[in-house]
């Protein structure tokens, strides 16, 4: 089996440095397309190899960067952004690729800053990844040195230049265009689109915010070709994905895997099954703003067309494990609670409803709710439902509400009936 | 909601003025050492204002927290309003609006970290530190706040104090973890 993207991160062991990281094929996609492709051959690659986006929205890579306007009439400067950001509770697969092998996401930045001509560079990290901050800041530093950033790179005529922006909190700067607000000094709020960033975007000009997996993906497209990374996948997706999983199973931890493995071998075989004296109750399969997955579900394949067709979204892919001992209700409110806070306040549905939606379910679990109180939970779904918000916060919010009220709204309405938790 | 109490505006003047202003009493000033790592920052984007993160993280490092009067001296050397720059420092949690001790314990209350009982710390810690959310120690060494998953959830529940990331947490280990700090 087939493990690009973590092949050479051993965790507990440095990352390589750049010596490292070259003996092992590292920079060759980038001397290969310096050397012989055109940025529009590098694009075509990659919509080809059906490289979709791992930052949760799944939209095609290739395709993405397509509508960045090219060629010498071109605004610039053009930006690319590696959106490190990863504030998605239950997530924690981005950590890996940059504590692990941050040369990686450096050459795949470069790929695609020279896929879109792009002439300056940002990593958004946030701030509680201090090691990897050190990492990169020295990585950085390396490629700097050995001529693959800067001016003129490989004497090709393309330069490139990168920074590495530490963050200071705020779920909300993940989201695409609230990170070009926090990069210009703003607060993190969203911008309509269209205009869309790769037309409008950092300063009003091209921008491309790609999620670190997706970037470390590049080299490896680059260096193996299209039909090779379409043959990773195991459903209906190409390449393979970093899953995670916690909760109380006994293994939790994060794998490289061909992207389309399913729920229950990922939960059994990788994750080590549930915690002696736990059940499995249901997950959220690709963080925090996923619908929930239930025990009927555990055949399905985790790639972004099977989750969807059962009802939910593979997001970022890193899965939380609900038990039979955790109070549904209690798991959701802690979950709107987040939300609630990260709301950027900007639009009132969400501003409004979700701190409503979290007093709803706390009045619940307390055993203070009543029947109303489950049906204007419901109603709140589709409220703060798609189309409804100015961002995809509270629609993201909505959905392990609405999975929880379906699957498990015997849980809720116990609640009512008996005026406290049934799980104590 | 608790999180952001700290983030609200509070003059604070009382443990602010002796240290950091000038002879004038309230007059906004920034050190050299600040305004040097400022214009550096300065530097790299097209105007001025599109620094002030970076310049509000920058007083942050020096002083401890972000006072009035750091707002007022950011906004006068960024040529912003003082309302600007302070929408822009209550916005993220991380720039501090209030004094904090010297160290500031983030417990992670996120899912995967409250299906693995970050409850159970929670509770020890306010017996240990006799403080709540929001709050500091009388001896200003601890400030303890909540903060949303820290991204490392596979070895839940977890939680940072200053720079350092603690995994696996169990109440047993907490004595010794705090113990480092004092
Ligand atoms: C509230 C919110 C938070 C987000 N947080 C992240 C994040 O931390 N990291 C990330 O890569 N994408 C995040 N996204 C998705 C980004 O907006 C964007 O779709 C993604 O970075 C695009 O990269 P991709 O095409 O490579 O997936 C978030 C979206 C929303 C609505
Ligand atoms: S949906 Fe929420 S997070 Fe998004 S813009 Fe509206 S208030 Fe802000
Ligand atoms: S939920 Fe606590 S570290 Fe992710």
């Amino acid at each position: 089996m087939e493990r690009p993207l973590t092949q050479y991160i051993h965790p507990g062991c440095p990352p390589f440095d750049l010596r490292e990281y070259e003996m092992t094929g590292g920079y060759a996609a980038l001397r290969k397309v310096i050397g012989s492709m055109s940025p529009q051959e590098v694009q075509k690659l990659v919509q080809e190899s059906g490289l979709k986006g791992r930052g949760g929205a799944g939209f095609n890579t290739g395709m993405k960067w397509s509508f960045v306007p090219m060629g010498e009439n071109a605004p610039q400067p053009k930006y690319l952004i590696a959106n490190a950001d990863e504030m998605e509770p239950g997530t924690f697969k981005d950590r890996l690729l940059l504590e692990g092998n941050p040369h990686q996401l450096i050459e795949g930045m470069i790929l695609a800053a020279y896929a879109i001509q792009a002439d300056i560079s940002y990593i958004f990290l946030r701030w509680a990844y201090k090691k990897a901050a050190q990492l990169l800041r020295k990585s950085i530093h390396e490629a700097y040195t050995a001529g693959y950033l800067g001016k003129n790179i490989l004497g090709s005529g393309f330069s490139l230049e990168m920074h590495l922006h530490t963050g200071v909190g705020r779920y909300m700067c993940g989201e695409e265009t609230a990170l070009l607000n926090a990069l210009e000094g703003k607060r993190a709020t969203p911008r309509a689109k269209p205009p869309f960033p790769q037309v409008s975007g950092l300063y009003g000009k091209p921008t491309i915010v790609n999620n670190v997996e997706t970037l470390c993906n590049l080299p490896h497209i680059v260096n193996n070709g299209a039909e090779w990374f379409k043959g990773l996948g195991n459903g209906k997706d190409s390449g393979t994905k970093l899953y995670g999983v916690s909760g109380k199973v006994n293994k939790p931890g994060c794998w490289e895997l061909p992207i389309g493995v399913t729920v229950r071998e990922l939960i059994e075989e990788h994750a080590g099954g549930m915690k002696n004296g736990y059940r499995f109750k249901g997950v959220l399969p690709g963080g925090a703003s996923t619908d929930f997955l239930t025990t009927e579900h555990l055949d399905v394949k985790m790639d972004f067309v099977s989750v969807a067709a059962a009802g939910s979204r593979l997001g970022t892919g890193t899965m939380v494990v609900m038990d039979d001992a955790t109070c549904p209700v209690g798991f959701v409110h802690n979950l709107q609670h987040f939300f609630a806070q990260e709301s950027c306040g900007f639009c009132t549905p969400c501003r409004e409803g979700l701190p409503w939606v979290e007093k709803m379910l706390l009045s619940l679990e307390r055993g203070h709710g009543t029947a109303e109180d489950v049906e204007m939970l419901q109603m709140h779904t589709q409220l703060l439902g798609p189309g409804n918000t100015f961002c995809a916060l509270a629609p993201g919010a909505m959905e392990p509400l609405q999975s929880a009220l379906k699957y498990f709204r015997e849980d809720f309405e116990k609640h009512v009936e008996l005026h406290k938790c049934p799980y104590g | 909601m608790i999180a952001q109490k700290l983030n609200t505006k509070d003059t604070g003047k009382a443990n602010n003025t002796a240290l950091y202003t000038t002879g004038v009493a309230g007059e906004p000033y920034l050190t050299d050492l600040e305004r040097t790592a400022i214009d550096h920052e300065v530097a790299q984007v097209p105007y001025k204002s599109a620094a002030v993160i970076e310049a509000l993280k920058i007083v942050q490092q020096h002083r401890g927290w972000i006072s009035d009067d750091s707002v007022g001296a950011i906004a006068a050397y960024l040529q912003m309003s003082p309302a600007e720059v302070d929408s822009v420092a209550t916005f993220y949690n991380l720039i501090f609006r209030k004094p904090v001790g010297r160290h500031v314990i983030l417990l992670c209350d996120s899912i995967s970290c409250y299906v693995m009982k970050y409850g159970d710390l929670y509770t020890a810690l306010q017996e240990k530190l006799n403080i709540k959310f929001g709050e500091t120690t009388g001896d200003q060494c601890f400030t303890l706040l909540p903060n949303c998953c820290l991204g490392c959830c596979d070895h839940a529940p977890a939680l940072m104090i200053d720079n350092d990331l603690y995994k696996d947490v169990t109440v047993a280990m907490l004595d010794c973890i705090l113990k480092k700090y004092t």
